[in-house]
């Protein structure tokens, strides 16, 4: 069981001599191996609201509960990846998965195994002794992925993870996530400003609307599991896209 | 027309090969100016010494091991001010850079003492330390030290927010943090601010010599201009220079090997 609460959170920041206030009342529930998107124009405080889940940032108030628990900052419980990948760069692929390994208390032994695991899950088994700058992005962010789900979290946050990567290793990302999700499942938050990626990965789509920042939407994804390329082209997934797309736009025209 | 480029084209670096042979060139178009200004007479020896004199000189001088001691001396020296210094900068300039309260507390009063020159404060160690080789650190300290401590503060504020924000999220407390991820990403910057103070700690080391010393490289220097011997002067200032050259290749060296991630190996 792993489910996310955020009840009546509110956030704001100092701008100037002033508050701004940068997400109002959010309601938001990922239930258990649930996976959902947050999407929306940039500056709907979608990242903010990740950041403040990871408890790497704090909130004026409200409550942010795992599995009913209050959070108390950041956690082993809640892994994040994050869009600059986050690669130690003086430490190879397998060191910086044994790297969270070794703060998540495992023995010498059991890192090793489980990192070499978790290389392999990613395919990228031959690049256990490379350092992250003999990588490419998207090799990056598979370790980075592969280091998150080592030590087993029970949410796994993602903040924009493949937005800085070009359209084909996007897309062969997001067919090795969801591969990775069907399999291993767990909960998952997912920021990304790509609705086509949003409805590819997601059980539910959570649209987000500016000034201040709050929830505006929510749609299911009723496309069965697993998902494969070809449901892309599908009416319902035409369709979903467009009304996703839809419930954003409609904030734009708010002054 | 296409574009041709060429070492007069800008934004074109030169190639390994042309780089060194007209790096090289200078040094020996400089050197045969040297050699013919004085050969042909056109300055007197007095004021500058014919290449060929100047290195009978030191070759003489290595021979009788004055330049040795000398050199003894002023690397001990060097060696000792340059080693207090940087410990003192790495951990403030660390502190510093991490949090807010060390922020504070030294970024204006080193960024308020980085502007006293060096040199007024000869006369006063003078007086705290005589000539002794305290005065020498004295004086090197304070001319690397507030540098040091502002440029290492600034390569741990150039450490990536996500990676303490990776750190926090694997559970790790916050000197756990500041060890085993902020130092070690800010590492390559630190040797680099270490390496370049270096050069200036050469600066410092010299000018102590020079004003308060019994022994030393800057103090034979001061000596020879007693004796108008120029031609130890400029032997002397050349082997400095070389010294910070062989320094700094040495501190470059280092840095390939401790930072070797950093290159590509495919």
């Amino acid at each position: 069981m792993a489910t996310l609460e955020i009840r009546g959170l509110n956030k704001s920041f100092p701008h100037g001599r002033e508050q701004r206030q940068v997400l109002r009342d959010i309601e938001l529930t990922l239930h258990d191996n649930e996976f959902v998107s947050l999407v929306g124009t940039s500056g709907c405080g979608k990242s903010t609201l990740l950041s403040i889940a990871a408890g790497l940032e704090g909130f004026d108030s409200g409550q942010v509960l795992v599995d009913g628990e209050p959070i108390r900052g950041a956690g082993l419980d809640r892994g994040v990846v994050f869009q600059s990948y986050t690669l130690l760069p003086w430490l190879n692929a397998r060191e910086n998965i044994e790297f969270a390994l070794k703060a998540a208390g495992r023995t010498r032994g059991e890192c090793r195994r489980i990192a070499d695991e978790h290389l392999q899950l990613v395919g990228l088994n031959d690049y256990a002794e490379a350092y992250p700058n003999e990588l490419s992005g998207g090799m990056k962010q598979r370790v980075a992925i592969a280091r998150a789900l080592s030590y087993r979290p029970k949410i796994l946050l993602m903040d924009e993870p493949f937005g800085a990567l070009d359209a084909m290793t996007r897309h062969q990302m997001q067919e090795l996530l969801t591969r990775i999700w069907e399999h291993h499942r767990l909960t998952v938050m997912f920021v990304t400003h790509d609705i086509e990626e949003a409805v590819y990965l997601s059980d539910r789509i959570v649209v987000m609307g500016r000034g201040p920042g709050h929830i505006k939407a929510s749609f299911p994804v009723e496309l069965g599991r697993p998902r494969h390329e070809e449901m892309a082209t599908s009416t319902a997934f035409i369709a979903l896209q467009r009304q996703v797309l839809k419930a954003i736009r409609e904030d734009e025209r708010q002054p | 027309m296409t574009q041709r480029s060429s070492l007069f084209t800008i934004g074109q670096p030169p190639g390994r090969r042309s780089y060194w042979l007209i790096g090289l060139g200078v040094f020996v178009l400089l050197g045969l100016a040297w050699y013919l200004s004085t050969a042909s007479g056109l300055v007197p020896r007095l004021f500058l010494p014919a290449p060929a004199d100047v290195l009978a000189r030191m070759l003489s001088l290595a021979a009788d091991g004055t330049l040795w001691a000398d050199l003894k001396v002023s690397l001990y020296r060097i060696g000792v001010a340059f080693l207090i210094s940087s410990a003192m900068s790495i951990v403030i300039g660390t502190l510093a850079g991490c949090y807010g309260f060390w922020k504070a507390a030294s970024e204006p009063l080193v960024d308020f003492i980085r502007y006293m020159p060096v040199v007024a404060f000869v006369p006063l160690t003078i007086l705290w330390a005589g000539t002794s080789d305290v005065q020498k650190f004295l004086i090197i300290w304070i001319g690397t030290f507030f540098q040091q401590v502002l440029m290492i503060m600034d390569a741990v504020k150039r450490v990536p927010p996500d990676f303490i924000g990776l750190g926090r999220t694997l559970g790790m407390r916050d000197p756990a943090i500041l060890l085993r991820i902020v130092l070690p990403s800010a590492l390559p910057g630190i040797w680099d601010a270490l390496r370049i103070s270096l050069g200036w700690a050469w600066t410092w080391l010299v000018l102590a010599e020079l004003v308060a010393a019994t022994s030393g490289l800057g103090y034979r220097i001061t000596v020879s201009q007693r004796f108008f011997q120029t031609d130890t002067i400029i032997g002397y200032i050349l082997l400095l220079g070389l010294l910070g050259l062989v320094t700094d290749q040495l501190m470059r060296a280092a840095e390939r090997v401790l930072f070797r991630y950093n290159r590509r190996r495919r």
